[in-house]
């Protein structure tokens, strides 16, 4: 089966001298929903900005859906819809002018043309602000806008940089929703978020790259299953001045009702639970201190910090 | 045409063309206005004190001048800034990561000025009839020089809008380059008129070709030959399309 992205040894310096990318190797099934994760400044937009051809490519190679980036630039293009980072369409236009104008860029009539931005601004609550310009468009709309415009020719494969910054928790899972459906309909969805929990939920497969690095690339539950350790924080009736000492347990307070423990692999939460009850203290909610695959991402990318600094 | 690059040619041009329509007041008006002040008090109130130039009345020769300075600007300041604001606005991006040949891009840009120039040309040589007769001496040049003209100018305006980082840089090249090329490009009078060392200074000037054999298409008087102006304008238009291509492949100024 093909590949929707296959990136091998990929390698960027910027003219600053700025070494982006290390020889990244990175590999996408087609029909994936992906997750390029990382956190600020360790190359995910170069990565998606070389794919895109909005980043000149240094060494390596980079083929999309079996196209190489090298020889074949046109049909890569043509099988990759992008949404980018920052907005970058022409504020002062409508917000159907700005799909219909990309589609021409497609070679779509202008006729399938709108009948497209129609389909999509329908799909994604838009079509109602269509002769708007874009610049009267909230920052969730704008975003979905970026969404149409790059569906509009139908692409094999949709890059999304970051696509629900600053997007309200509604109008996020509305796109997580969307973009679920457009996925099981065959699109392959790449996507680089700081919601580690939008990663989670949505992706089956997640690499993660720090300091120009691919420092993990597994399917999500596999990347989850192997992870060492889990903070919970857990609830008591009654006041607490010092953290209970928990045999085999890191324990810490963090204030007067509340204290947070460490759990390996190897140990249960029935066994804390039996130690708390021995204390006499009454459990009254217990969750996780943060998102498992946040905790997980902080681990990778601490440690690959820390061997860079050693 | 369904050929995909004849769709995404036109897509282009359609861009183009709506956008300085849309802004009539800033692109269309500004030329007639500042012409039909020029044929006033050039043509008419200084005009009839010269009297003859070459021959020809003072009005009838400075008229094709006046629409070429009008196309040269026009086309430039179109590619320009709108190139620059597609850049600055990143909308350029959209062309970018879309499958649309280089090529097709500088096209369609080209186009996009050559139109404006060529619409702010027709205003002021319309409006120009209400001061002087202009009777065409030969179509083919009068129309071959001035698209010639503004293709060259066109694509100025888009290197010169490739390599600008800031607002500023796309009026640094108008203000100290084009205009006072323009001026002494032989709008205003007759380069036989200045001395022999001024007139070989005046001949390394592109400007004065194109002026001269405008105003030979319609009036039917040049300083310089004609065939000299064709073989300059081709030149012209062949090195900087090329270039523009170039710079367009490397990404200069667009792709880090």
């Amino acid at each position: 089966m093909t590949k929707a992205l296959e990136i091998q040894q990929l390698r960027k310096v910027y003219d600053n001298g700025f070494v982006a990318l290390k020889g990244i190797d990175l590999s996408v099934e087609e029909g994936d929903f992906f997750a390029l994760l990382g956190p600020n400044g360790a190359g995910k937009s170069t990565t998606l900005g070389i794919v895109s051809s909005l980043v000149n490519k240094g060494e390596g190679k980079v083929f999309v859906c079996g196209y190489d980036l090298d020889t074949q630039r046109e049909a890569v293009k043509r099988s990759l819809g992008v949404v980018p980072q920052e907005f970058n369409f022409n504020s002062f236009e409508k917000v159907q002018d700005i799909i219909v104008q990309q589609a021409g860029y497609y070679g779509l009539k202008r006729k399938l043309a709108e009948a497209r931005s129609e389909t999509y601004l329908k799909q994604l609550d838009l079509w109602d602000k269509r002769d708007v310009p874009a610049r009267m468009l909230s920052g969730g709309m704008k975003r979905r806008l970026m969404i149409a415009r790059a569906l509009v020719h139908e692409p094999r494969m949709l890059i999304l940089d970051e696509p629900t910054a600053g997007v309200d928790i509604e109008i996020r899972r509305s796109m997580w929703a969307f973009l679920k459906r457009i996925n099981k309909q065959g699109t392959t969805i790449i996507l680089t978020t700081h919601y580690l929990e939008e990663a989670e939920s949505l992706c089956r497969n997640i690499a993660i790259i720090d300091n120009g690095e691919i420092v993990a690339q597994a399917p999500t539950k596999t990347l989850l299953k192997g992870k060492q350790r889990s903070t919970y924080v857990v609830d008591v009736r009654g006041t607490l001045t010092i953290a209970p000492e928990l045999e085999g347990f890191n324990s810490r307070l963090v204030d007067e009702h509340s204290i947070e423990f460490d759990l390996t692999r190897e140990q249960t939460l029935n066994e804390v639970f039996a130690l708390l009850q021995a204390k006499g203290l009454e459990v009254t909610s217990i969750r996780p201190k943060t998102n498992r695959l946040e905790e997980l991402f902080v681990d990778l990318t601490t440690n690959s910090k820390q061997e860079a600094d050693a | 045409m369904n050929h995909p690059y004849w769709v995404a040619f036109s897509a282009i041009v359609y861009k183009e063309v709506r956008r300085f329509m849309r802004i009539w007041m800033q692109t269309l008006l500004p030329p007639a206005i500042t012409m039909v002040l020029y044929f006033i008090i050039f043509g008419n109130l200084i005009g009839s004190r010269i009297g003859t130039m070459d021959g020809y009345d003072y009005m009838q020769f400075i008229v094709p001048g006046l629409i070429m300075m009008t196309v040269i600007t026009n086309s430039y300041g179109n590619v320009s800034s709108s190139f620059f604001s597609n850049k600055f606005q990143k909308s350029i991006e959209e062309l970018m990561v879309s499958p649309v040949p280089n090529w097709i891009i500088l096209l369609g840009f080209v186009v996009g000025g050559v139109t404006r120039g060529l619409a702010c040309g027709l205003i002021v040589t319309v409006l120009s009839l209400w001061f002087t007769d202009l009777q065409v001496h030969n179509a083919f040049v009068t129309l071959s020089v001035i698209l010639l003209t503004a293709v060259v100018f066109a694509t100025a305006g888009l290197i010169n809008a490739i390599f600008a980082t800031k607002f500023d840089d796309v009026t640094i090249v108008p203000t100290f380059i084009l205009t006072p090329l323009t001026y002494l490009g032989g709008v205003f009078y007759s380069v036989s008129l200045l001395p022999e060392v001024w007139q070989w200074v005046s001949k390394l000037n592109p400007i004065l070709y194109m002026v001269n054999t405008f105003r030979y298409g319609i009036i039917g008087h040049s300083d310089i030959p004609v065939l000299a102006a064709y073989g300059m304008l081709l030149m012209f238009t062949g090195l900087l399309m090329s270039w523009a291509l170039y710079l367009l492949h490397t990404g200069r100024g667009l792709r880090s």
